[in-house]
């Protein structure tokens, strides 16, 4: 780890003049920036520490719910509004890590987490595109199993790994970000960013940004919801697919969808096509087969990762088969 | 491992055929095999405070005066030269104390590496450390830094620059196959074996299996990481470790550094975790050079990349095994052989061939392992070398056969189970296999098992239930010193190097010693982990207890000697001698006149000593090579697969073990279940990633590289037939590896149940099943 400075901020403007140019890293839990620190692969001058900026979780006028970026992830699997209108969110968190990284990790944090591809990872040997950009991709050909299938490019196939962004992106979330120009919010399906020749650019954030808030707004499909994650062992391992989906039946056709999946893509994928695929048609398991099949027909899966594509279709089938009741 | 050796040990084993049995070690069983009153019962750790609350002091918490701290750099690549270093960065950086490279490394040479022939050999590489500027594998050390913290060591450990002139290195399995070689023995054991025609029986078989299981490599991972802390006393050495073999590192330290044995003292008294993996590996060697040029103590704690990168683990396995068998089922042949890894400069075989020696009953045999010769940091021993990965191949071709020809794999097995060794035709020790799979099925309702695959369901999941074998030699070491202390005050203490990893090591030793000297535990200290007292033998092959048992009941017999000569002709004991007493009461009693009695107090008290201290050396381990000393296992899973994903989780897990007498079924049972969760990993997640392209293992951390974690592990049931094995110490056999033995192959055949898929390359990941 390279020597560096440390401060902690204790408003949004103190937080906004540190962040400056973008030259230092903001600190939430330090459960990735300071595993990356000591890889070598981040190597920032300085800290700005916003943990001690707001973090609360409360309902909004309108009926949804802003989740300061400071929230602990743990608070926000545990709130009762988040387990009863988003049970889907508190399940992907709890999905997610270990109880004590969840106690540590931020909201913020979590959005701006960075792939756990092994070459990424290893700064000391690796080429990787994303660290150096135009240096080569070693996964190519390489450890891909955990990569992705869909929305990749010769630059770069690692994919994003959160579970909790996969379910915010399913409930439409939009990202309250401070920056040198004002305020602005950014839907959260359009946060990330898919890699294209620039793997280096992960998000929508420009320099010296910070992240407030993230708003949930009132998702009455959300509240018959799912999370459910598929990974080499009971806990405590990344997703090889994971969906998050939320589904309402009216005589048997489907009223209202949301879909979206984890460890397939370099961004939490939202699953639009399959979604409008169904919206107004029948609920039934060949529905969803025919729809998902859709959503993944552009895969290119790497080597390794060719199962994904028969995974994340019987995943994504199996939870709408069980969110609209028919396997009762 | 020469041919010569061969020669030699099938000779002494001929002799000893010869040699009556009542003449050896064991030839009378040992008394305290029928007279226990502290052993086996459920004591308590006696270290188990200490740890707990913190106080007991691992190598890398040894505070220091003027201590400085240490950081490793791996190589990146894995075969070449150093072309340029440049180390100004680093020695310009904040706190250094020392950068060491091969420029100014002291000169030394090289680690003798661990073998059968020298005991005191421990090296699990044989490549010189820091002496020249060849890389030979992907990961090893090339430079070392020392500092005033552990920070500043880290970050001037990255500041320094290395370019590498770049060689063709061997980093592919399957092409180095071609090249394998072929050594004269395994271990002590003959390599290639040829029993009748085994390839044309297997042929001519009414019922066949013949197939190729793969195992990866795997890599330690204790919880504790390597570490030492380092001083040079004057001319002295002083190394606090983390090791399982106090006294032979100790020796070797002191050949490589040119000193005197008694120069050396290798403090250890505990380690966390050792798996095989806390034996002598460059870092201490490092860290004894450094600490040696810059005058200061030093503590190196390796990261766990570090470990990874520099200490090895279990080798990738490749192995057929083919069966044949009679249309009632009996063994025409068994084909087992196969390739691992093996570097020149490693010093394991892994000896997967071994249990297929001793499990079955066959009309022929063939057996040979082969070596493959990679660039790459060189396995080493884990947690049943060879038997882990070897009860898979076997036990999952035997589940094979079993289905193939519709016979329960319990019936089957018992249709093959041997009388004798089927090899040498030597008598078992003690063999209760059979009762082993008769009360684990009991237990573990095996009947409730439905033969056909996928024949049970729950929603989603397919339910299936599999059963193995375990197996795993008895092993004991030679020269397995022990100092016993008697005082006046009717106290014992015990002292030797022995090794405690968590296993209990002196709790049972210290029950041992009070049912051999009549005493209460109370009564006894052990004083242990550390080279300035008489050799004990290393921990490793599961025989540091009955080794630690043989010395004791040496030093018993010594002092009983010892005894009777100072009680003299004032006793009641007058004119017996050692045959005709038993030590009881805390004292010496007449075996035929229990009224014959004189306690220990009242001896020293009338003899005016204080104390009474013998040292000795338990008796050569001749009974090893006179029988064949198995310890055996049934090991019985259920499990449950998804029929959408493919995950698997484990619902139940029981091993019904036959390992002589259980010394106590606490610390047993802690031995049994670990071994049995290293199983689960083994079978389903655990994996190196191995970078074929270029020899780098990418997995290099505990949240890439998959162990099980709590949510894998079911509740572990343990069961034994406690049968004392009338040949060795105390009726016991080793138990610190059986438990993950058959493992992999007791779930790998669930999961053929469950779902009517057989997955041959571990680890059973759910993709395999999709």
């Amino acid at each position: 780890m390279n020597p560096l400075s440390y401060h902690r901020a204790l408003s949004t403007a103190d937080a906004l003049s540190r962040a400056g140019d973008g030259a230092a890293r903001l600190l939430g839990g330090g459960t990735n920036l300071v595993d990356l620190m000591r890889k070598g692969v981040e190597r920032p001058s300085a800290l700005v520490d916003v943990t001690a900026l707001p973090g609360t979780i409360e309902a909004t006028a309108e009926g949804g719910l802003l989740i300061g970026a400071a929230a602990r992830n743990s608070a926000v699997a545990a709130h009762p509004l988040v387990r009863s209108q988003y049970p889907m969110l508190a399940r992907a968190i709890l999905a997610g890590a270990s109880a004590q990284i969840r106690n540590m990790a931020t909201v913020g944090g979590n959005l701006m987490q960075r792939t756990r591809c092994l070459y990424f990872q290893d700064a000391a040997a690796s080429r990787c595109n994303k660290r150096i950009p135009g240096s080569g991709c070693e996964a190519e050909g390489g450890f891909n199993r955990y990569h992705a299938i869909i929305g990749t490019s010769p630059s770069c196939i690692a994919t994003h790994p959160s579970d909790m962004c996969v379910a915010l992106a399913a409930l439409d979330a939009r990202i309250h970000v401070a920056g040198a120009a004002g305020m602005r919010t950014i839907p959260l399906v359009d946060f990330h960013l898919l890699p294209g020749d620039r793997p280096d650019i992960e998000t929508l954030l420009a320099p010296g940004d910070i992240i407030l808030a993230v708003e949930i707004p009132p998702s009455p499909v959300a509240r018959n919801s799912a999370y459910r994650k598929v990974r080499d062992r009971a806990s405590y391992a990344f997703a090889l697919v994971s969906v998050a989906a939320g589904l309402s039946v009216r005589e048997g056709s489907v009223e209202d969808v949301r879909i979206a999946f984890g460890g397939i893509a370099p961004k939490p994928w939202r699953a639009f096509r399959a979604e409008a695929a169904l919206r107004g048609g029948p609920a039934t398991r060949e529905a969803f087969e025919a729809a998902v099949i859709e959503e993944l027909a552009g895969a290119t899966p790497p080597p390794e990762a060719a199962f994904k594509v028969e995974l994340a279709r019987r995943t994504l089938v199996a939870v709408l088969t069980e969110l609209s009741g028919s396997d009762r | 491992m020469s041919r010569m050796q061969n020669v030699v040990i099938e000779t002494v084993k001929t002799a000893l055929g010869w040699v009556p049995a009542q003449w050896l070690p064991g030839g009378t069983p040992d008394p305290l095999i029928e007279r226990r009153v502290a052993l086996g019962r459920q004591d308590s750790r006696l270290d188990g405070p200490a740890k707990v609350t913190g106080l007991a002091r691992f190598a890398a918490e040894v505070p220091m005066e003027r201590l400085c701290y240490g950081a490793l750099l791996h190589s990146t690549v894995t075969r070449g030269r150093i072309a340029r270093l440049d180390t100004a960065a680093a020695e310009a950086a904040p706190g250094v104390v020392l950068v060491m490279t091969h420029r100014n490394m002291p000169r030394i040479g090289t680690l003798a590496l661990i073998g059968v022939s020298d005991l005191s050999a421990v090296g699990n590489s044989s490549l010189p450390i820091l002496q020249n500027d060849e890389v030979r594998y992907n990961g090893q050390v090339v430079a070392a830094v020392l500092a005033e913290t552990q920070e500043q060591a880290d970050h001037a450990a990255s500041l320094i620059e290395i370019d590498y002139a770049v060689e063709a290195a061997k980093t592919r399995f399957d092409d180095a196959k071609a090249a394998a070689r072929t050594p004269a023995s395994i271990l002590i054991e003959r390599n290639h074996v040829l029993v009748g025609n085994a390839a044309q029986e297997v042929d001519r078989a009414a019922h066949r299996v013949d197939n190729l299981y793969r195992t990866p490599g795997h890599n330690h991972n204790a919880i504790e990481l390597h570490a030492v802390t380092v001083a040079w006393q004057g001319e002295t050495l002083l190394v606090h470790d983390a090791t399982q073999m106090i006294a032979p590192s100790a020796n070797a330290l002191a050949k490589l550094f040119g000193l005197k044995k008694q120069q050396v003292r290798v403090l250890s008294p505990y380690v966390g975790g050792g798996f095989g993996g806390k034996g002598l590996w460059d870092h201490q060697v490092v860290a004894v050079a450094a600490a040696k040029l810059v005058g200061r103590p030093v503590r190196l704690m390796l990261s766990r990349e570090s470990v990874y990168r520099m200490i090895g683990g279990r080798s990738p396995s490749e192995q057929r095994v083919a069966i044949g068998a009679d249309a009632d089922g009996r063994f025409n042949a068994i084909i087992h052989t196969g390739y691992s890894v093996m570097p020149p400069y490693g010093a394991c075989p892994e000896q997967y061939t071994m249990c297929s020696r001793a499990l079955y009953n066959a009309k022929s045999f063939e057996i040979v392992q082969h070596h493959v010769d990679l660039d790459i940091v060189p396995n080493t021993y884990m947690r049943a070398p060879g038997e882990a990965i070897g009860t898979f191949a076997i036990e999952c071709a035997v589940d094979e056969l079993a289905h193939q020809m519709g016979i329960d794999p319990i019936e089957l097995r018992r249709r093959n189970e041997p009388e004798r060794h089927p090899l040498s035709g030597t008598a078992f020790s003690q063999r209760a296999l059979t009762t082993a799979y008769a009360e684990g099925a009991q237990h573990f309702g095996w009947e409730r098992r439905l033969a056909e695959p996928g024949a049970r369901r729950d929603g989603e999941w397919r339910i299936g239930m599999g059963c193995a074998s375990g197996s795993f030699p008895y092993a004991r070491m030679p020269g397995a010193h022990v100092r016993l202390t008697l005082r006046r005050d009717g106290t014992v203490n015990l002292s030797c190097s022995a090794q405690e990893m968590g296993m209990g090591t002196s709790t049972v030793q210290v029950q041992h010693a009070a049912d051999r000297l009549g005493l209460p535990v109370e009564a006894i200290s052990f004083d242990m982990g550390d080279s300035a007292l008489p050799a004990g033998s290393m921990a490793g092959g599961s025989s540091q207890t009955v080794s630690l048992a043989a010395a004791i009941m040496a030093a018993t017999e010594k002092l009983t000697g010892e005894l009777l000569r100072l009680a003299g002709n004032d006793s009641p004991l007058a004119g017996l001698r050692a045959r005709d007493v038993q030590l009881v009461d805390a004292g010496i009693g007449d075996v035929a006149d229990t009224a014959r009695h004189e306690s220990y107090r009242s001896i020293l008290t009338r003899a005016a000593r204080e104390e009474v201290s013998v040292i000795a050396a338990g008796s050569p381990p001749l009974e090893m090579l006179k029988f064949a000393m198995h310890s055996s296992s049934a090991v019985f899973c259920e499990l449950r697969v998804s029929e959408v994903t493919g995950e698997i989780r484990i619902d139940r897990l029981l091993g019904s073990f036959d390992c002589g007498t259980i010394l106590n079924p606490k610390t047993a049972a802690s031995q049994f279940k670990g071994g049995m969760i290293m199983g689960i990993g083994l079978a389903l997640t655990e994996e190196t990633l191995f970078d074929a392209r270029n020899g780098r293992i990418m997995n290099a951390t505990l949240a890439d590289y998959h162990i099980p974690v709590h949510l894998d592990v079911p509740e572990i049931d343990v069961i034994w037939t406690g049968i004392p094995d009338p040949r060795s110490p105390l009726g016991a056999r080793g138990i610190g590896e059986i438990g993950i033995t058959g493992v992999a192959a007791a779930i790998a055949n669930a999961v053929f149940n469950a779902t009517g898929k057989r997955i041959r390359d571990l680890p059973i990941t759910l993709d395999k099943l999709l």
